[in-house]
């Protein structure tokens, strides 16, 4: 019963939202403040619905009820509750339906910020919005029904796919979803300034804080995703340029864009028009991003079928929205005239070239991407494109953007000198050249991108850390009362650096061993000894495991014991490998169980990973920078709280 | 694992099986012949896995294409034969780096002329910008000037 509420639910949500699509803008349009009004009930009431049923489709997963087929497929009774509930969204149906509800709470959450905006603008705003969710009920609703029963409800389900059975995995998709999806308001508030037909200052302080927000998303969620298939994989990847992957960072290179552009609108007025585009890009990426997913075309060519249905109705959806608001933005994109004048060498100069970089990054990663399909389709030529032309033709982008970042940041608006912005950077270059001194001199080998990447990290964090103290005029108390969005710019700058140094040194100083390991007998691998002590079967809650107790010596003394295993998942009929790490700041030690061989040793992996931790540690700091950001009172995303007296803000 | 799971795990991340990767029978005495195979297996592709390299992969088709590597090394092959050896029997799709050939010249200089041309709209862009006049501040509408006066404000 509970669950054709819940799909009754979805389909008055539907409704709600089809409702909210025409009526405001109508309103709008005459200028009906009653018409306009209706979008705030209907956005409240589409977020109360579909999560009514979400929270229905959850109840099936955590009671195994049986008789829903998603259940059965996706979950089985013996399944830890946590992954029962993240297997709510393990899978396409159960995704959409959290899709839908983090559509819908952006929706509602424009409505309860939204107070100051003004109401015809707002109504439009939530028109927008509607049509998004509108089209992705469809979705969900004529082809991907999660609620759909069993005739005959089998004894038990048939589990969850087991490498999605972990909790780095379970919070990945709802993070990335919440980027994703963040940036429909961007792309709401962008359509609706184009139905006005003007573009400010305000514009874009009202749009920066859901961009961020997004954007500060889609940063865990990548990084998640990437932590995820380091220590999940069993060989300590972290990122594949798999079409999946680039998926989910083009958006994001592209709301990162944005988040600068914006800030040009904001203080100068300038760069109108190329901003619209960015937020129409940018959830055109996260729209083509789904595409590349749940149809399977790109990552499936050869290997899987594909479902062309869900394709080709994502594809019309794509297709009108991005269609629509790029045709829109023809049509108006000369009104929106630049006020601000600026130099050559100037802080907007810098965030243009900031933007052409991470556009064209961008860009290079899309071709990347859908080359093998193009290739296939005009020249019939069958192709693979792989990490190694990802990392010949993107890292050149992401090695001049952080040369340049440190000096951008510093740049005075309108006009600057590239000699005076470097005055107070002096003391980052010279850091930056130290380390990289330092770096080839403890090498072992003549790679330059171990100490390249040292040197641009230096200077990105020294760099950000001198932006501060500049803008406290050297001054150590008024460091402590500089505006938050100036702590999280720099603070995000620093992580993006912290990122770099944590790549380039893993990837260029990492350890690696392949061995026959007998039992008790100890080897030596890049300063380490390793000793395989025992390996033991045991018996997990959904899972058959051979455990290695493995010891790690430096120096003769003990420093961890790790359980390396391998997993046999029988209703899946599924093996996983587990890698055992021992994570340090400047090293993890990571080791990985193989097969018994027929001498009676084990093949057994060890990695010596330098500074990998570092990676994700750049990611953590990045989004604390957005976090930061978003918490300055001038970016609040209610500004204006504080001058309706009905709703007087406490304190601060 | 059946094709439904192998697809739902492609809805959520990038997934590939468990790596079990190169074997230690697999490994060649000569270390240095080893660090060749193991660099050209980088950038071959194991063609029954989603986008992962033989060196990644655990499937037995990658098994016997590193092994294949290993014997054509020891035979006496150069890395460019070792390649085109793998080309001629499985056809470019076993390479994870496109070559430089024909209309793969589109995909290795889209970036760069992208680069270009952003670069060139942007330069004159700001060359505009440069030389524009200063708007004329009054002519600001009354709603404008009360909006600029509540950002002020804050």
């Amino acid at each position: 019963m509970l669950i054709e509420l819940g799909h009754f639910a979805l389909i008055l949500a539907f409704a709600l939202s089809l409702v909210q699509s025409v009526v405001p803008l109508v309103g709008a349009h005459k200028g009906w403040r009653g018409w306009m009004a209706v979008a705030e009930p209907t956005a409240n009431g589409q977020l109360i619905l579909t999560g009514f049923s979400f929270a229905a489709l959850t109840w099936a997963f955590v009671t195994s009820d049986f008789s829903v087929r998603l259940v059965v497929t996706n979950s089985h009774t013996l399944k830890p509750m946590i992954y029962k509930i993240s297997g709510v969204w393990g899978n396409h149906e159960g995704s959409l339906l959290l899709w839908v509800l983090i559509l819908t709470l952006f929706g509602a959450c424009a409505v309860w910020f939204g107070q100051n905006l003004p109401p015809r603008f707002k109504a439009r705003v939530l028109a927008v919005q509607a049509m998004v969710s509108a089209a992705f009920f469809g979705f969900i609703l004529f082809t991907s029904n999660p609620f759909e029963r069993m005739a005959l409800p089998p004894f038990d389900g048939q589990d969850l796919n087991p490498l999605l059975q972990d909790p780095g995995l379970a919070f990945h998709p709802p993070f990335l979803y919440l980027g994703y999806v963040g940036l429909s308001m961007a792309f709401s508030f962008a359509v609706a300034a184009l139905i006005e037909g003007r573009v400010d200052a305000a514009w874009a302080r009202w749009v920066r804080p859901w961009t961020l927000a997004a954007w500060v998303f889609l940063t865990i969620g990548i990084a998640l995703g990437s932590w995820w298939a380091y220590y999940e994989l069993g060989w300590g990847g972290f990122w594949f340029w798999d079409p999946v992957e680039n998926a989910s960072f083009m958006p994001w290179l592209i709301s990162a864009a944005l988040l600068h552009s914006a800030i040009v609108v904001e203080k100068r007025e300038a760069l109108k028009s190329w901003t619209i585009l960015l937020a129409i890009m940018a959830f055109g990426f996260s729209l083509i991003g789904a595409f590349i997913v749940r149809s399977g075309v790109l990552t499936s060519v050869h290997a899987f079928a594909n479902d062309p249905e869900r394709g080709t109705y994502i594809l019309a959806i794509t297709g009108i929205f991005v269609g629509g608001a790029l045709t829109l933005f023809t049509l108006r994109a000369s009104q929106m005239q630049a006020k601000g004048v600026f130099g050559l060498v100037s802080r907007e100069s810098a965030l243009v070239a900031n933007n052409v970089l991470l556009a064209v990054s961008c860009f290079v990663v899309f071709i990347g991407t859908i080359w093998p399909l193009v290739a296939e389709m005009f020249w019939d030529r069958k192709l693979s494109v792989g990490p190694p032309f990802f990392d010949a033709a993107f890292t050149p982008f992401m090695v001049v953007l952080s040369i340049l970042l440190p000096i951008g940041a510093v740049m005075p608006w309108k006009r600057g000198s590239i000699a005076k912005a470097m005055r107070p950077l002096r003391g980052a270059l010279v850091l930056a050249f130290a380390g990289l001194a330092l770096a080839w001199a403890m090498q072992s080998g003549n790679s330059a991108l171990g100490p390249v990447g040292t040197a641009l990290a230096v200077w990105l964090v020294a760099g950000a850390a001198s932006e501060l103290w500049l803008r406290a005029g050297n001054r150590w108390p008024r460091l402590w009362r500089l505006p938050r969005a100036d702590w999280g710019k720099a603070v995000a700058h620093a992580g993006l650096g912290i990122t770099v140094f944590g790549i380039s040194a893993l990837t260029a100083w990492q350890a690696e061993d392949i061995r026959v390991a007998q039992i008790g007998e100890p080897f030596d691998v890049a300063g380490y000894t390793i000793r395989l002590d025992s390996v033991d079967r045991v018996e997990g809650p959904n899972y058959l495991s051979t455990m290695a107790t493995m010891t790690v010596l430096r120096d003769g003394r003990a420093v961890a014991v790790l359980h390396p295993e391998k997993r046999v998942y029988p209703v899946a009929q599924m093996p996983t490998t587990e890698a055992a790490i021992d994570n340090g700041i400047t090293r993890d030690v990571y080791l990985v169980i193989g097969d018994r061989q027929d001498d009676g040793g084990w093949a057994v992996r060890t990695y010596i990973k330098p500074f990998a931790n570092w990676i994700w540690l750049g990611c953590i700091v990045m989004s604390l920078g957005g976090f930061l950001s978003l918490t300055d009172r001038r970016y609040r995303v209610a500004v204006g709280a504080g001058r309706a007296p009905a709703m007087a803000a406490p304190a601060e | 694992m059946t094709m439904r799971a192998l697809i739902l795990s492609l809805a959520l991340a990038a997934v590939a099986l468990p790596a079990a990767a190169v074997q230690p029978d697999e490994v060649l005495a000569d270390p240095v012949l080893e660090e060749r195979a193991r660099e050209l297996s980088k950038g071959l592709r194991c063609l029954v896995c989603r986008n992962e390299s033989i060196d990644e992969s655990n499937a037995e088709l990658a098994r016997d294409l590193r092994i294949l590597v290993r014997e054509r090394l020891v035979a006496g092959d150069s890395d460019d034969e070792v390649i085109r050896y793998l080309v001629d029997r499985y056809g470019e799709f076993v390479l994870l780096k496109p070559t430089l050939t024909g209309s793969n010249l589109v995909l290795w200089i889209a970036g760069p002329a992208m680069l270009l041309l952003a670069g060139g709209i942007a330069a004159i862009y700001l060359r505009s910008r440069r030389r524009a006049e200063e708007p004329d501040v009054d002519s600001l509408s009354d709603e404008e000037r009360r909006r600029l006066d509540e950002i002020l404000a804050d």
